[in-house]
């Protein structure tokens, strides 16, 4: 080609340029192919390295596809701004978009990747949205499901080639007493988000917490976290208090007028606090403390400074482009559980492309291993918690505008990871995978 | 005092260019630096060691590289989607290049015609052509370009795709993809070994360096850091730079605050020099007898004598020094 008169290329090279030519000795013999319309005779031969560094082929791939199942409850539409009424997509936007990365990648290593999508009605058993993807050959499934279903999706698959990505769910008991061989755990647990919490306000010097829940279990289940936080970090609980979900719509034209008068009376009479912390997972109250309650302290928790895995607003660490490639494809902002669920189909993508590979079994022995780690725009790799298949990861807090600040706090030291000083760490550990 | 210090940097460059001989050691190089939160470039007098002049560019400059005859600098300036051309005798924007979205770093072809543009947001590289100011080719590559290399012949170009984990080596000839090398998680940067064998690329957040043979784009070695009493999650290497000799690598380690001095012979690290604070670029003076390391979060640049491995002095400059590049 065009080349003919200078000294010689690498034989990588050289090999692009003469279509079909024979490559060096040892080598299997490789052809050029051509791959979509941006790319012109594109790949002579590929190289692939597995994470060990051990070269694992000279030759063009195999084509491979790797389906994704994503099963998905409704998140309920009764949110105290509406700025959080979910999306048709929520969530599954982002594992879409993490496909479309993937695809990007699969380009160079002959991979496709797709979702199958499935949207539970209300009432619905996912153990059959399960059955009817495991009969499809789908074993690789994302589920955003609550803790009993998300134990009935791994219970229904034990035996099968299935591994389940909770991108959901956020009880410990999950990765504790309940903890599974054939879930990994992408969201960070209620232990992770208040220890990551608790960092900060100690680090703040805000130690008086006035600790206000709501009367679901699972504002139980965040709240006793919380307590927990307090005593690992050296925070006192002075006031503990409940609000009970009284069951109305979240939607009025004067709501206001009520809620301004609701709020300092719930709060008053208060021991001194630094903070008000709310407990309150089903979106019930704690929207409405900010500014309304009695003493003016600021308000963390489920309201105001808010720990989480991702929020719209987070833009440090190249997370900008992926804020903006969401954009993009969803025409909206990436929550949290979009966001978890683009970082459960990037680790399916990663060890895809480590193993050539799309088997559950072979993908879960790369993910569990010690080669393993994401790189998921938030400062540092994230690793698995190998004795629970917890993801480890930085906490943001956010007020919805911004990111405040990013836990583990400086200081907050661990030996082997400062990531395991948020949530419960492998010498409490009650799991035993299975 | 200011004025007089500005017009004898500027005097000493086009002096040294006008007459265009191989400049002594004693003749001070220039170093520009980009701040990517200050929307400015610094000017640095290397051989007062001291900042001459600042200057205002456009909005989050990072890559930055000079023209062929180091009279103009081109500077990415990535939330403006365009390429802007210092004029370094002035010290004043005199155009601009089209680069396609959010340019991030970009790299110039040994004989000064072409800019190689990573455009971060697009999966693309962006071929230029400076003398027409017209992009000529785009080249998709993977999720997140962003590292750029040129192999010492310039008949290799590589480009580093961060989310998708890959070196991409394209052949400048035909400005095609001819081989992909799996590193590890998001890989930033990329630089070939002076004798043009080797390719080396950083990987941020997999914490290595990847050492690749060239002739067969085979992965050698990876090269891990261990620094006692740093969480790893906090070796995070970006900018590499090799000695005049090729015998030392020298490579940024990010929020570890330290520049790795690596024997290239037995890849091994053989110290660690203590800079400021997330250290990112590297930049050699033209005579090797200074390497510049940008602090983005101290706010300022590290001098380090690469013959005794010492720092020598930091130098404050804007917020958020980003890039790195010295003319004669």
């Amino acid at each position: 080609m065009n080349n003919a008169a200078k000294a010689p290329l690498p034989a990588t090279l050289a090999a692009a340029e003469e279509d079909d030519a024979p490559i060096q000795k040892g080598r299997k013999t490789v052809r050029s192919l051509w791959v979509g319309c941006a790319f012109a005779l594109l790949v002579a031969s590929l190289w692939a390295f597995a994470a060990t560094a051990a070269p694992q082929t000279g030759g063009a791939a195999a084509p491979l596809n790797v389906k994704i199942g994503v099963i998905r409850a409704i998140h309920s539409r009764d949110t105290i701004s509406i700025l959080d009424i979910p999306a048709e997509d929520d969530g599954v936007a982002g594992a879409r978009l993490a496909i479309e990365d993937n695809n990007t990648t699969g380009k160079f290593l002959n991979q496709t990747f797709e979702i199958a999508d499935v949207k539970l009605k209300e009432g619905e058993d996912p153990v059959v949205a399960l059955n009817a993807l495991v009969d499809q050959g789908i074993g690789l499934i994302l589920a955003d499901v609550p803790a009993a279903q998300l134990l009935a999706l791994a219970d229904a698959a034990r035996g099968k080639n299935v591994l389940l990505f909770n991108v959901g769910a956020p009880e410990d008991s999950l990765r504790e007493e309940d903890c599974r061989a054939n879930v990994i755990h992408v969201g960070p647990t209620h232990s992770m988000l208040a220890d990551g919490l608790a960092q900060y306000l100690v680090w703040k010097r805000w130690p008086r917490w006035f600790l206000i829940k709501g009367s679901h279990p699972q504002d139980e289940l965040f709240a006793a976290a919380l307590r927990r936080s307090a005593k690992k970090f050296g925070a006192k609980i002075v006031e503990e208090r409940v609000y009970e979900d009284t069951e109305g719509g979240r939607r009025s034209d004067s709501g206001s007028v009520q809620t301004q008068r609701l709020i300092p009376t719930a709060t008053q009479s208060a021991p001194a606090y630094d903070v008000l912390v709310a407990a309150d997972e089903s979106d019930v109250f704690a929207g409405y403390l900010p500014y309304r309650n009695y003493d003016p302290r600021p308000v963390v928790g489920s309201a105001g400074l808010k720990p989480t895995s991702w929020d719209a607003t987070h833009e440090q660490w190249g997370a900008i482009q992926l804020q903006n490639r969401f954009y993009k494809l969803a025409s909206r902002r990436m929550n949290e559980r979009d966001n978890q669920a683009w970082v459960a189909a990037r680790i399916i993508g990663e060890a895809a492309t480590r193993t050539g590979s799309n088997d559950p079994k072979t993908l879960r022995d790369y993910i569990v291993g010690p080669e393993f780690s994401i790189a998921a725009f938030k400062g540092q790799k994230q690793t698995l918690r190998t004795w629970n298949q917890q993801l480890r990861q930085p906490i943001l807090l956010g007020d919805g505008r911004m990111i405040v600040s990013v836990s583990p706090q400086e200081g907050f030291l661990h030996q082997t990871s400062e990531l395991d000083t948020l949530g419960l760490d492998q010498p409490e550990t009650k799991c035993k995978l299975r | 005092m200011q004025i007089a210090l500005k017009f004898s940097a500027r005097a000493a460059v086009v002096l040294a260019l006008s007459l265009g001989f191989a400049r002594s050691p004693a003749t001070a190089a220039t170093a520009y630096v980009s701040n990517e939160k200050g929307n400015s470039i610094t000017v640095i007098d290397d051989d007062k060691l001291a900042v001459t002049d600042t200057v205002k560019v456009g909005r989050r400059p990072r890559g930055i590289v000079l023209n062929k005859d180091n009279t103009q600098l081109f500077i990415c300036a990535g939330d403006d989607d365009t390429i802007q051309i210092l004029d370094l005798k002035t010290l004043k924007i005199v155009g601009d290049l089209p680069s396609g979205a959010d340019p991030e770093l970009l790299i110039l072809s040994p004989d000064g015609a072409l800019l190689y543009v990573a455009n971060e947001n697009n999966n693309l590289v962006t071929v230029i052509e400076v003398a027409t100011r017209k992009v000529i080719e785009q080249i998709p590559v993977g999720v997140e370009p962003e590292g750029m290399a040129l192999s010492p012949d310039g008949r290799i170009l590589v480009n580093t795709s961060e989310t998708t984990n890959m070196a991409h080596m394209i052949d400048t000839a035909t400005r095609k993809i001819f081989a992909n090398v799996l590193v590890d998680a998001r890989p930033r940067s990329a630089q070939f070994t002076p004798d043009g064998k080797e390719l080396w690329v950083s990987a941020e957040v997999g914490g290595t360096v990847s050492v690749i043979s060239v002739a067969d784009a085979k992965v050698l070695q990876k090269i891990t850091f261990d620094i006692p009493g740093l969480a790893k999650e906090a070796i995070q290497p970006v900018g590499i730079r090799f000695s005049q000799d090729g015998a030392k690598a020298f490579v940024a380690l990010g929020p570890a605050n330290r520049v790795a001095v690596i024997d290239v012979a037995s890849r091994k690290v053989a110290k660690y020099l203590l800079v400021g604070q997330r250290v990112w670029q590297l930049a050699f003076t033209p005579d090797y007898s200074h390497l510049y390391a940008t602090n983005g979060v101290s706010n300022d640049v590290s001098v380090i004598d690469p013959a005794s491995l010492k720092v020598v002095k930091s130098i404050p400059v804007g917020p958020f020094p980003w890039g790195v590049a010295i003319a004669p």
